[in-house]
């Protein structure tokens, strides 16, 4: 099992077990519910809306793992920079 | 030298502590170190069992505390290996009976008297583990491969970080290196990886914890095993010694067999 699992590169029980547990262990660590996240995620939206046209679809937002603390890593698509404002300012 | 005072926690039950309490105690005696094992767990007391001491137990640490006796009472003296103790916990009380302050003065009034003091940690994140960590300037984290354990080993990392113990090593216990070169089991790195903590052991399974167990003589006192030789070398890196830690990924990819090769020099290299 162990030979062909390796040769087709197949998920081991070895593997599903490390994956599952670094994934179950953020959210431990973090103790951030799915609901404050999505939280999070809605604010970011609009506070980066006041200076861009983002696009909301395309924004990955998650907890990820760095050593022993949880860094928070968005990416957020932009679309446009918003650059109205200013120029109206120049005027 | 100065008193160490280490604390064996898991979260997880199960585990290996007392195992790993026992026989780091009685190695380390063997080395020449006056040391003192102490059974934290109050009400499900086992070390006295895994050391082979219930017989002689006449009192016992919650004795102390309330000043029913002296501390030398309560200590049982190890006949086999000179200069191991025993304190061992009530049996009919509960977790309660003591508090994180009380059990801090004990410890510490076993500084100078002792080269190592080994508290026995219960399962659990409650007031049992608060309190046999309080006392303790060390931690060992003793995790077995599997994702209970893991996940409960982080979490107690995690406690003991927020206590400011700032010394907290990991044992891995029950290696089944077969099964980890199969894909089958975690092994030694995935949980150094997952936990992110300092090694200071691996702990092969081995049928004669068992044995001993049932006899109530921790294998550091008589048996050469696999399990016994590994007890050796934590004993030794506690005790500052550079012992170098088994190439994990060949312990994993080609088992034991190849290790003891190694050894012999037909590679060279490490065991």
């Amino acid at each position: 099992m162990g030979f062909l699992d390796r040769f087709f590169r197949r998920e081991t029980p070895r593997k599903s077990a490390k994956e599952r547990l670094q994934l179950v262990l953020i959210h431990d660590r973090a103790d951030i519910s799915p609901g404050t996240m999505e939280l999070i995620r809605k604010d970011l939206i609009k506070v980066i809306s006041n200076y861009m046209v983002i696009s909301e679809e395309g924004i990955e937002m998650d907890l990820e793992r760095d050593g022993r603390s949880v860094a928070l890593v968005a990416s957020i698509p932009v679309l446009e920079v918003k650059r109205k404002r200013s120029r109206e300012g120049d005027k | 030298m100065e008193t160490r005072i280490i604390v064996v926690t898991s979260g997880k039950g199960g585990v290996g502590k007392t195992t790993v309490t026992a026989n780091l105690s009685a190695r380390l005696a063997m080395e020449g170190f006056k040391v003192v094992a102490i059974d934290a767990d109050i009400g499900l007391r086992n070390l006295d069992v895994v050391m082979g001491l219930e017989n002689r137990i006449v009192f016992n640490m919650i004795d102390v505390i309330e000043g029913a006796c002296k501390l030398p009472q309560a200590l049982v003296r190890d006949k086999r290996v000179e200069n191991l103790y025993l304190l061992p916990a009530a049996q009919t009380r509960t977790k309660d009976a003591v508090t994180s302050d009380q059990m801090k003065e004990l410890c510490d009034s076993l500084r100078g008297e002792f080269d190592f003091v080994l508290v026995d940690s219960p399962a659990g994140i409650e007031s049992g583990f608060r309190n046999a960590a309080a006392g303790a300037d060390e931690a060992l984290v003793v995790a077995t491969p599997e994702v209970s354990s893991v996940r409960d080993a982080d979490r107690i990392i995690g406690l003991l970080e927020s206590f400011g113990k700032t010394s907290i090593n990991l044992i891995v216990n029950r290696v089944r290196p077969e099964m980890v070169r199969s894909g089958k089991m975690l092994g030694v790195s995935d949980v150094m990886e997952i936990l992110a903590i300092d090694l200071i052991g691996i702990v092969p399974e081995d049928d004669s914890v068992v044995v001993s167990t049932n006899k109530g003589e921790p294998l550091a006192m008589t048996n050469v095993s696999p399990a016994s030789r590994a007890f050796e070398k934590i004993a030794g890196r506690i005790m500052g010694k550079d012992i170098p830690l088994q190439d994990i990924d060949d312990l994993e990819e080609k088992g034991f067999l190849v290790n003891f090769r190694k050894l012999f020099g037909r590679r060279g290299g490490r065991s």
